[in-house]
This record gives structure tokens, C-alpha cells and sequence, in this order.
């Protein structure tokens, strides 16, 4: 495999981390039920429950509560912050930038960069990648990277089974300041049609066939084994595998493939329970590790976004993981705070009734 | 047109910042030009505690149009940890689950939209505080 990356140690890591997950949950088979789905067509995809944003949140809100929580974690001054970077593809602007309005509420303003991404559901980990660089590069001390997600899904397509709602973020800073440092990371991406949005149009649309194999395992496999070959690592070096997670199955199947053992991945896999939170997704996982992880312990992260593409990322977990664990609420808490709803109050909070003006 | 008046409010709206009133000594959201008790325009910007305790509250059922969605609409007067109180719109509440005495804690959400086309408004809301008792 040709590799574009340098062997270089990288002087970052991840200082504080936080998730968000709003309250609401439609249970996919109430969405079976409406649609009039057959029932091997959704229990297969291992998703009990979707989260959905209330009519008063948005990617913007979410990715605040996340950042938020990862900043109370990290400890740090906002000032110090140098660069904001917002992964989403659900933007509450098309044009006008969330990063801006995120660094602005947490106090990060004005002395940093700030830059929305966008990458389908990998956009929040090029933030976090870029982050990496910026600090271990001495350009910033500290940098926020945020994936946050309202994600869509035309009613009655297959999507609408997965397409939740959550973020996370993480404060990206010195080696010797971090809960997890990063070792090191590569990536991998094609252009394939797998998914895809065209502009001012409210739903994406999907290339079926291309979803699985060429798009989601391809660019996973492809990146985890890039970093194998880079690192010299194999999964037996590994305490927890997290992939990006559209559904239940997905993530179980890729680690099978890489020889990854189901025991690695449960942990931080959140999508049985809340569905798919696209900028999000891997990175709650990655956050529901955080909450629980011991010093010395490895984790494999690979996050995955259409279009395509995939990051590989190899962090070893520092003796200042337990004192920041609970310094803000973690990914269990969020999960526990659940209240089920039906299809009316999700059409109703999702403005799928078409005769109520937005607003 | 509530664009200026919004960006010039932005900041303790979005980071639940209050006034302390120099000269009587009390606090109050969101901040004035004047201290609403004595008048005093000798005022300095304080964050305020993010959590408080549900003192009492209403629910709006018919609410206008621009807001429908958010219905129905709690609206809370709230204890903060200081002592200080204030009245915010709740959110992520059950009605039939509201009572006075919980635990409450601010967060961002949407309070409005400038139409259709224009900019949306962020502020503080109350939420039952997570991992209360």
C-alpha cells in the first residue's frame, strides 16, 4: 500500500470530551408500523430506538452542549481555544457559519479560526484530524472539534429507520495535558457514490448497493489496515475497536473482518439505542469509551463518510482519563434520559407536517 | 428588523450572563441599562449559576404561530444557586411531570427565528437538570 502519510509523532491528544443526545425516541417499530414495513426489514438492521431533536434544538445546539461538556473536562480557558472546526451535514445555515456561533456561546472569540466541514457523516473527524495537526504543529495550543448531527431522511425510505440526532466534540491539546494521546493515524478516500445530497434539496438520497460493500467496508478496511501497516499494530494490540455505526450490524461485521472479537466493540457501540447520528456516530462511541477507559488501554477509532472516506486513528489512554470522567455528564446519562414518542410528535418535531410554516 | 438588537444581546444569551448592580448589590437576567431595582446604570456583567430550582410555572397551551411547535410552552420562574431569580421558558419537560421544587439547569436552544429567510435566535432555556435526585 503506497502511503501519502509521514511516520511522525504527533505532539496532541485529546484533553476533554463531551456528547449530547436529546431526550426523544421513536421506536423503529413505530416507523414500521406507519410505513407498513415488514418486520425482518428493520429488526435486521439492530436499532431498537432513534433519538430525535426536539422542536428546539438543532445541530448547532447539540454541538454547543457537547463542546460545552468537553471543555468542562479539559478545564481550560475558552480563550485559548484557536480553532473551532463544525462537522455536520445538517448546517441550520447554508450559508453562515455554526463554528462561529459555537466558538461565540462557549467564549472562544475572537482570536480563532473557525470553519464549518463537510464530508457526510466523516466531516467532525477531518475536524478532529485537523486539530491534531494545528496542535502538534504548535499553530494553536488548543483546537475544538465538534460532529453534530440532526440528520435527514425522506419519510418512508429505509434511512428513516437510523437517521437520528446527537453530537460530540473534543478538546484537542498538548501531549502531556491529554486524557488520550493520538499515535498516530491514516486515511483513506475514493469518490463513490454511495450517499449524496444535492444542494437545496431536503433529503439525500442513497446508491442502495453501493452503500455496503464498495463504499462503508472498502473505506474502513482500507484506512484500519493503512494504519496497521504505518504502525505495526494489529487488533490483539487493541482494547476497543469503534467504527462508524449507520446501523447495529455494520460495525459488528467490519470488525469481524478486520479480526476484531464483538467483546471490543460493544462498548462503544450507541447506535442499537439511538440509531445513527451521522457526524456523530463514531464519535459518541469514541466518548462512551472515554467515560469508562483505563490508563494504558488502546483504542481503534475509524470513522466512515460517504462520498467516501475513512480515518483510521490509533489512542492510548494517560492516567488523566479518570479524573476528567466525571467532570460532566457522560454518554450513559444521555442514554438513560429517554422519553418514547410516536410518529405524530416525531412529524411534529422533525416540521414533517408540510402545512405548518417553519418558524 | 430584530437583527441588532439581537447580536447586541447575544452575548448573555448565550452564555447566561447577568448584571450585578454596583451600587444596591443585586443581580438580574437578562441585563439592563438600569439596575431594575434602584435605578443604578453602575452595572458589571456576572455569569450567572447554570442551575436553580423550579420555583413555579405556567403552561402556555395556545401559542402563536411562530412558536406552535414548541407547544405546549412552560414557562418557569427559577431559584438560581445564588439566590438570584429568573423566568426562562423550560424545555425537554413532560407536563403532566412538571412540579415545583426539581432541580432545574440552563441550556442553548432555539427561542425564535427572525422569519423564514432570517437569522434564528439562540438563548437560555431550563431543562430538569440531568442526574438530579
Amino acid at each position: 500500500m503506497a502511503n501519502s502519510e509521514n511516520k511522525q509523532v504527533i505532539n496532541a491528544g485529546i484533553v476533554g470530551w463531551g456528547a449530547y443526545i436529546p431526550m426523544y425516541r421513536l421506536p423503529t417499530r413505530e416507523i414500521a408500523r406507519v410505513w407498513g414495513w415488514p418486520e425482518h426489514q428493520y429488526k435486521a438492521l439492530n436499532v431498537s430506538h432513534k433519538s430525535v431533536d426536539g422542536p428546539d434544538e438543532d445541530s448547532t445546539t447539540m454541538g454547543y452542549e457537547a463542546a460545552y461538556n468537553a471543555l468542562l473536562r479539559s478545564g481550560i480557558d475558552p480563550k485559548m481555544i484557536g480553532a473551532v472546526f463544525f462537522g455536520s451535514e445538517s448546517k441550520v445555515y447554508a450559508v453562515k457559519p455554526s463554528a462561529t456561533l459555537i466558538a461565540e456561546m462557549i467564549g472562544a472569540t475572537p482570536d480563532t479560526m473557525a470553519s464549518d466541514l463537510e464530508f457526510a457523516c466523516r466531516a467532525g473527524s477531518e475536524g478532529l484530524k485537523a486539530s491534531l495537526g494545528l496542535v502538534s504543529s504548535g499553530m494553536v495550543k488548543y483546537a475544538l472539534a465538534i460532529g453534530s448531527d440532526t440528520s435527514q431522511a425522506e419519510p418512508g425510505d429505509v434511512l428513516e429507520f437510523t437517521a437520528s440526532s446527537g453530537a460530540a466534540a473534543f478538546i484537542v491539546g498538548p501531549r502531556s495535558e491529554s486524557a488520550a494521546i493520538v499515535e498516530d493515524t491514516y486515511t483513506y478516500v475514493t469518490d463513490t457514490p454511495d450517499f449524496w445530497r444535492r444542494a437545496e434539496k431536503p433529503y439525500p438520497r442513497h446508491g442502495e448497493g453501493f452503500t455496503g460493500e464498495p463504499a462503508y467496508f472498502t473505506h474502513i478496511i482500507g484506512a484500519v489496515k493503512g494504519l496497521f501497516e504505518k504502525t505495526g499494530l494489529r487488533p490483539e494490540d487493541f482494547d476497543y475497536a469503534i467504527f462508524h455505526q449507520p446501523n447495529g450490524k455494520f460495525p459488528l461485521k467490519v470488525a469481524q473482518r478486520l479480526g476484531f472479537p464483538k467483546e471490543k466493540v460493544l462498548p462503544g457501540l450507541v447506535t442499537p439505542y439511538i440509531g445513527n447520528t451521522y457526524n456523530a456516530s463514531a464519535l459518541l462511541g469514541l466518548a462512551r469509551v472515554l467515560d469508562q477507559a483505563k490508563p494504558g488501554q488502546r483504542i481503534l477509532l475509524a470513522p466512515f463518510g460517504s462520498g467516501a472516506g475513512s480515518d483510521a486513528y490509533s489512542i492510548v489512554v494517560t492516567d488523566l482519563v479518570e479524573e476528567r470522567q466525571d467532570k460532566a455528564p457522560k454518554v450513559d446519562d444521555y442514554l438513560a434520559r429517554s422519553y418514547e414518542i410516536d410518529y405524530a410528535l416525531y412529524a411534529k418535531f422533525r416540521r414533517i407536517y408540510v402545512m405548518l410554516p417553519r418558524g | 428588523m430584530v437583527l441588532p438588537v439581537w447580536w447586541r444581546k447575544r452575548i448573555p444569551r448565550y452564555r447566561f450572563v447577568g448584571a450585578l448592580c454596583k451600587d444596591c448589590g443585586r443581580i438580574h437576567y437578562p441585563p439592563r441599562n438600569a439596575c431594575p431595582y434602584c435605578g443604578s446604570r453602575n452595572l458589571e456583567l456576572v455569569p450567572l449559576p447554570r442551575r436553580g430550582v423550579l420555583e413555579s410555572y405556567s403552561i402556555v397551551y395556545s401559542v402563536p404561530g411562530d412558536n406552535r411547535l414548541n407547544a405546549p410552552l412552560p414557562i418557569g420562574l427559577i431559584r438560581l444557586e445564588n439566590g438570584v431569580r429568573v423566568v426562562a421558558e423550560l424545555t425537554d419537560v413532560v407536563p403532566e411531570k412538571l412540579e415545583n421544587g426539581i432541580e432545574v439547569e440552563a441550556v442553548i436552544r432555539r427561542i425564535g427565528e427572525d422569519g423564514e429567510t432570517g437569522t434564528i435566535l439562540y438563548g437560555v432555556k431550563f431543562r430538569p437538570a440531568l442526574g438530579r435526585k
